[in-house]
């Protein structure tokens, strides 16, 4: 499965990957397909489709020893220009 | 409350934050709530804006907006904000109007009478 | 027009909640002026905004409930309902609208559980609009990081060997959870399997009833 991770940029506008996340190492689930740019349509301006991916990360990755559990899991939806490769991917 | 205080970090961006009890209470949705919600899916449907735009104004509004205003106040703030972006109206129109319903009545059944 | 005071019934023929008869608020205020002025406008009419309050109305759990139900019986729609759950519920008959729905599965292995951190993402073109917990800072702030601690305040606990998967919807997707078909409803027909799926098992809150 491909690694991958989430840039860790703060921009001050709309954006639809969670902060939580930035950073983060996960495997793509699935590709969801491509859709008009949140981050353009939220101002009204003209939106290319982006390719959208489901990224899967374990609770361990997230938050470490404070986890409940390190072998739950969490998926969320990342636009492919969030998504950087991992730097150690196998 | 965040771990630690990032300026960059948004107020709505709250995954991961430690907080209370998940609250039980639970209402209906009242008639006025449900026209709110019916603007917005018409709003989108005409093209006016996106469910983006409804959520930028909302997340522009600011924390104080989240924790004073109910969640459909909040929506026609930015539903309204966003027609006016559009388009569809102007501040001007805006305001004779909502000073024309404010004189029909004391209550929401009153001045929604018109319509 | 019907005048909205002595009009006591919403179109799903159960009554409004009181507050057409509290004080007018500024933001009530708003809603009907952007209203008015959309249909002066002729962007909208008073008939449609009605046709999609109805619509919304009739966008209820029990719409979700028949979808699991269906494909705990049959094992093709399941099949189809894994692959594209647009496709299959709308197959149904369900109109979801644009809704993109996936799908995702319990099992003994796994427990699947939605959330949206950034805003309340909920499939309501299926089930209807989301319950308040769902739209709540402690529920959109802790799923992602305690969700075992979060399913222990529905009342649901899991053995440590089973996987919690938590789903952050942050995009297009939305999503319903398959719960686990409980024991004992072999015989069951689907109508009577749908009675036992509750709204909060198809978001991952809660689990499916005992027959």
């Amino acid at each position: 499965m491909q690694r991958v991770r989430v840039k860790s940029l703060m921009p001050p506008g709309h954006v639809r990957t969670p902060h939580y996340l930035r950073g983060k190492i996960g495997t793509v689930e699935r590709q969801l397909g491509s859709f008009p740019n949140p981050e353009n349509l939220a101002y009204g301006q003209p939106a290319p489709a982006k390719p959208l991916l489901r990224v899967r990360f374990t609770m361990a990755d997230l938050w470490g020893d404070a986890t409940e559990n390190p072998n739950d899991t969490l998926d969320a939806e990342i636009y492919e220009h969030w998504l950087e490769p991992a730097p150690d991917a196998t | 409350m965040s771990d630690t205080f990032n300026p960059a970090r948004r107020w709505h961006d709250m995954g991961g934050d430690l907080a209370g009890p998940i609250p039980t209470d639970q209402h209906d949705f009242s008639l006025w709530e449900k026209r709110v919600d019916a603007l917005m899916i018409i709003g989108a449907a005409k093209g006016f804006f996106t469910v983006d735009g409804l959520r930028r104004v909302l997340e522009d509004m600011g924390e104080d907006a989240f924790e004073n205003m109910t969640y459909y106040e909040r929506w026609i703030a930015s539903i309204n904000q966003n027609l006016i972006e559009g388009g569809a109206y102007t501040t001007a129109e805006l305001a004779e109007k909502m000073a024309e319903v404010a004189k029909r009545g004391a209550t929401y059944g009153d001045a929604a009478s018109a319509s | 027009m019907p005048h909205d005071h002595h009009n006591h019934l919403s179109p799903s023929g159960h009554p409004y909640r009181a507050d057409n008869d509290t004080d007018l608020s500024y933001w009530q205020t708003m809603e009907i002026a952007v209203r008015e002025l959309l249909i002066e406008k002729g962007i909208t009419t008073a008939q449609d905004v009605a046709n999609q309050i109805e619509t919304m109305d009739s966008r209820t759990p029990a719409n979700g409930a028949q979808v699991v139900a269906h494909a705990w019986s049959d094992p093709v729609f399941h099949a189809e309902l894994m692959r594209d759950a647009s496709a299959a519920t709308r197959e149904m008959g369900f109109d979801i609208g644009p809704l993109r729905l996936i799908a995702v599965e319990n099992t003994p292995q796994v427990h699947n559980m939605i959330v949206c951190t950034l805003c309340s993402c909920y499939p309501r073109n299926l089930l209807g609009l989301p319950p308040d917990w769902y739209k709540s800072r402690a529920y959109r702030s802790r799923t992602v990081r305690e969700p075992r601690t979060v399913l222990s305040e529905f009342g649901v606990t899991l053995p440590d060997a089973t996987t919690v998967r938590v789903h952050d919807s942050t995009a297009d997707m939305r999503y319903i959870v398959i719960p686990n078909r409980p024991e004992g409803t072999d015989n069951m027909s689907q109508s009577d399997l749908a009675k036992l799926v509750t709204r909060d098992s198809m978001i991952g809150t809660g689990l499916a009833k005992r027959p």
